[in-house]
């Protein structure tokens, strides 16, 4: 069975949670003693509706403010396949937040409220959908019943946000709108006559459709190497695997492979997953490889054939978001994560800022604060097998931690 | 609409759990796993042996023995851990009571379910374990929905949901400072249904309460509670004999039954899926308030 990964966000109060709420009770995803807490808490507010977005707000402090903080993940699955949602915070100070949920995901689906039309945070988060290339966009106009079903409304929506799509630096993202009313659950999982003009799908009809191409495994052969297991028991006395997960593209018993950074060559003798014995293993499965010979690798070494090994690089640049309360400074150290591969690194020189509301780049940045997007050449100590984000996702990612106190500070995607 | 049953495990999610436990291992000096003898800690413990085999697991269990537990878990666990030669550390919260560092809750609701956190944050001072692999699920309940797939910890075992790390894509940042400890949740993304149709798929044992067989209960609003001596009834609380199973396996205390006649896997899993009750519905620990969860998160509950 597949998984779809959905990423939501929209700005506070455009109808978000009551949307992801929608979906689960229309597909009767919500179980009833679930079902009477959230009567009951809804009359404990004093509303007259039952509040779906009380299921989605985990938080006391969420609850309190009537905002959503961090990224909850909610799940349902109908005949076809299991989908999880990622409701992200549509605040710009959990923007990081907002990149944490959306990076897995494959949908991203913004709402806009039909009364506002896009608002600054609609720049903000179809931006990060377009740095994350998520393949699929669908936009939600939502509360179609506060603006009395109108047509000429919705088409004005479209055609203002077609000015963002001009911008994108990422153009092949499939772009899909449907006007909704979660409230009354109008086009999102089922059809209502309220909105004649609309033959289109609903948004579970259209997600129900959409297909999952391999695409990461036409891509590059990469295999991170996480571990080397050695049973050293007697009827696994000469076992030596390579325990990981490929990144991206396959491989095959009997491929020639490498192993950066040595160079060192072999052949693939087995891919085994416990008691069984593969073939072949394609992207995102975690198998044990054996090798032919034996060959010097270790953890954050990575597996890759020959004929399509990508460069060793030790200056990178790179679209950054910040998410640390702390200035990032020009010239100090991180670490650099990248698959599960940890090196030192040193920022040379942040390039530009970006407004994401216009576009417009600053040049003459010394630092970068919380929830900012630009551009940053950095050096690392030893070299990163890394390929473009835009060419290979999978392999073109990687976060900086700080040496102090340990915590990610930002996300970066290789040009 | 969604009625019909999907009996098909979604593989991405042994890949990505596998993944996660070896982060773990070697990112980690010691890891440990809970063990609680249910149903998702049953399944940590196959997928760690996936995941290192043909190596041995590289880290020991921990459980966490309210001494208020089902006997079938107990003689569950300790055949597991016979069968699959696996190390365990066992830790009484009877111990945490008798050297004063919690007190026994008393009246017809007493459970030892919060005293464990006492109990289990020793152990993990104790053993110096920096990670401690958890079977929790984002599905169970709104505060887990929260969590993340590395979660850290301060000292004090707190969780401070407000200010968690970023975690991006697949890049799992396993640092941490002197004193913190990290849990780890390589399930985090699998739903109560996807847990029984993996336990149907790999032919997983679990302990026998999991199906129909007779037993005494009492009825307590609205819920039927498993009758023990660890249970303090009121006169009218009369017990009777009633074919019933467990949804999930928490202490005698805090468990509710479900009446039954599912005595079989695909029983079990039909049953589910029709069921009206959420799975943490028969959770009487969830039900104090709708906080519950997240107050004993915050207090170093897993």
């Amino acid at each position: 069975m597949e998984v779809l990964r959905i990423a939501t966000s929209g700005s506070v109060d455009d109808g978000k949670s009551t949307l992801i709420g929608r979906l689960l009770y229309d597909t009767n995803s919500i179980p009833q003693d679930k079902m009477e807490a959230l009567h009951a808490a809804s009359k404990r507010k004093g509303l007259d509706f039952t509040d779906l977005s009380l299921l989605t707000d985990g938080l006391v402090a969420e609850r309190e403010q009537g905002i959503t903080i961090d990224v909850a993940h909610i799940y349902f699955s109908t005949p076809t396949r299991k989908y999880i949602i990622a409701d992200t915070p549509g605040h710009i100070e959990y923007t990081r937040n907002m990149v944490t949920g959306a990076s897995n995901a494959q949908v991203s689906l913004i709402l806009i409220d039909a009364r506002r039309g896009i608002v600054e945070q609609t720049y903000r988060h179809f931006f990060i959908a377009n740095l994350l290339r998520i393949p699929y966009l669908v936009v939600c106009v939502n509360k179609m019943d506060l603006v009395d079903y109108s047509e000429a409304r919705f088409n004005q929506i479209r055609e203002d946000f077609q000015q963002l799509l001009d911008t994108a630096s990422f153009k092949a993202q499939e772009v899909k709108f449907i006007p909704v009313s979660s409230l009354y659950g109008e086009n999102v999982a089922t059809r209502t006559n309220t909105i004649p003009w609309y033959q289109g799908d609903t948004l579970l009809e259209y997600l129900e459709q959409i297909t999952f191409d391999q695409e990461d495994s036409r891509h590059p052969a990469r295999f991170p190497i996480q571990s080397v297991i050695r049973p050293r028991t007697n009827a696994y006395h000469d076992f030596r695997g390579f325990a990981g997960k490929v990144s991206s593209g396959q491989f095959q018993v009997g491929d020639e492979v490498i192993s950066l950074p040595s160079g060192q060559k072999s052949n693939i003798k087995t891919i085994e997953q416990f008691e069984k014995q593969l073939t072949a293993a394609h992207a995102r499965e975690s198998v044990v490889i054996t090798l032919e010979d034996e060959i010097d690798s270790s953890r954050g070494n990575m597996l890759v054939k020959p004929e399509q090994a990508p460069e060793l690089r030790k200056e990178l640049t790179a679209n950054i978001c910040w998410m640390d309360q702390q200035l990032l400074t020009a010239g100090k150290t991180y670490l650099l994560q990248h698959n599960i591969n940890r090196v030192k690194a040193k920022v040379q020189q942040i390039n530009f800022v970006t407004d994401v509301t216009n576009h417009t780049r600053t040049t003459d940045k010394t630092s970068m604060g919380l929830n900012d997007i630009g551009n940053i050449t950095i050096r690392t100590a030893q070299p990163v097998f890394a390929d473009s984000y835009h060419e290979n996702p999978a392999n073109g990612a990687f976060i900086l931690i700080d040496e102090f106190n340990n915590t990610t500070v930002a996300v970066g995607f290789i040009i | 609409m969604t009625n019909k049953i999907n009996w098909e495990f979604p593989q991405a999610l042994e890949d990505e759990a596998i993944y996660i436990l070896r982060e773990t291992a070697a990112q980690f000096e010691k890891p440990v796993l809970l063990f609680s003898g249910g149903k998702d800690s049953i399944t940590l413990v196959r997928l760690a042996q996936k995941a290192f085999y043909p190596g041995k697991i590289p880290f020991p269990l921990l459980h966490v023995d309210t001494g208020h537990n089902f006997p079938e878990t107990i003689e569950f666990r300790d055949w597991l851990v016979n069968t699959l030669g696996l190390d365990i550390i066992v830790r009484n919260v009877q111990d945490s009571i008798d050297q004063g560092k919690v007190q026994e809750e008393t009246g017809k609701y007493a459970s030892r379910n919060a005293l464990q956190t006492v109990t289990l944050l020793d152990a993990i001072e104790e053993g110096k374990f920096d990670a401690c692999i958890g079977g929790a699920r984002r599905d169970e309940e709104k505060a887990r929905a929260k969590e993340r797939i590395f979660s850290v910890r301060d000292e004090f075992g707190q969780w401070n949901a407000k200010m968690q790390r970023p975690e991006l894509f697949d890049i799992l940042n396993g640092k941490i400072n002197i004193g913190e400890n990290v849990r780890v949740f390589p399930i985090s993304n699998w739903t109560e249904l996807d847990v029984w149709n993996y336990i149907r798929r790999e032919q997983l044992e679990i302990p026998s309460i999991y199906f129909a067989h007779e037993r005494e209960i009492i009825e307590r609003d609205g819920l039927y509670w498993p009758f023990s001596s660890y249970l303090n009834t009121t006169a009218d609380e009369v017990p009777f004999r009633q074919k019933v199973r467990f949804r999930t396996v928490g202490d005698m205390t805090c468990t509710a039954a479900v009446i039954s006649e599912a005595d079989k896997l695909e029983d079990i899993i039909a049953e589910i899926m029709e069921a009206k009750i959420s799975e943490r519905g028969a959770r009487i620990d969830d039900k104090r308030s709708e906080a519950a969860m997240e107050k004993r998160k915050q207090a170093g509950y897993f």
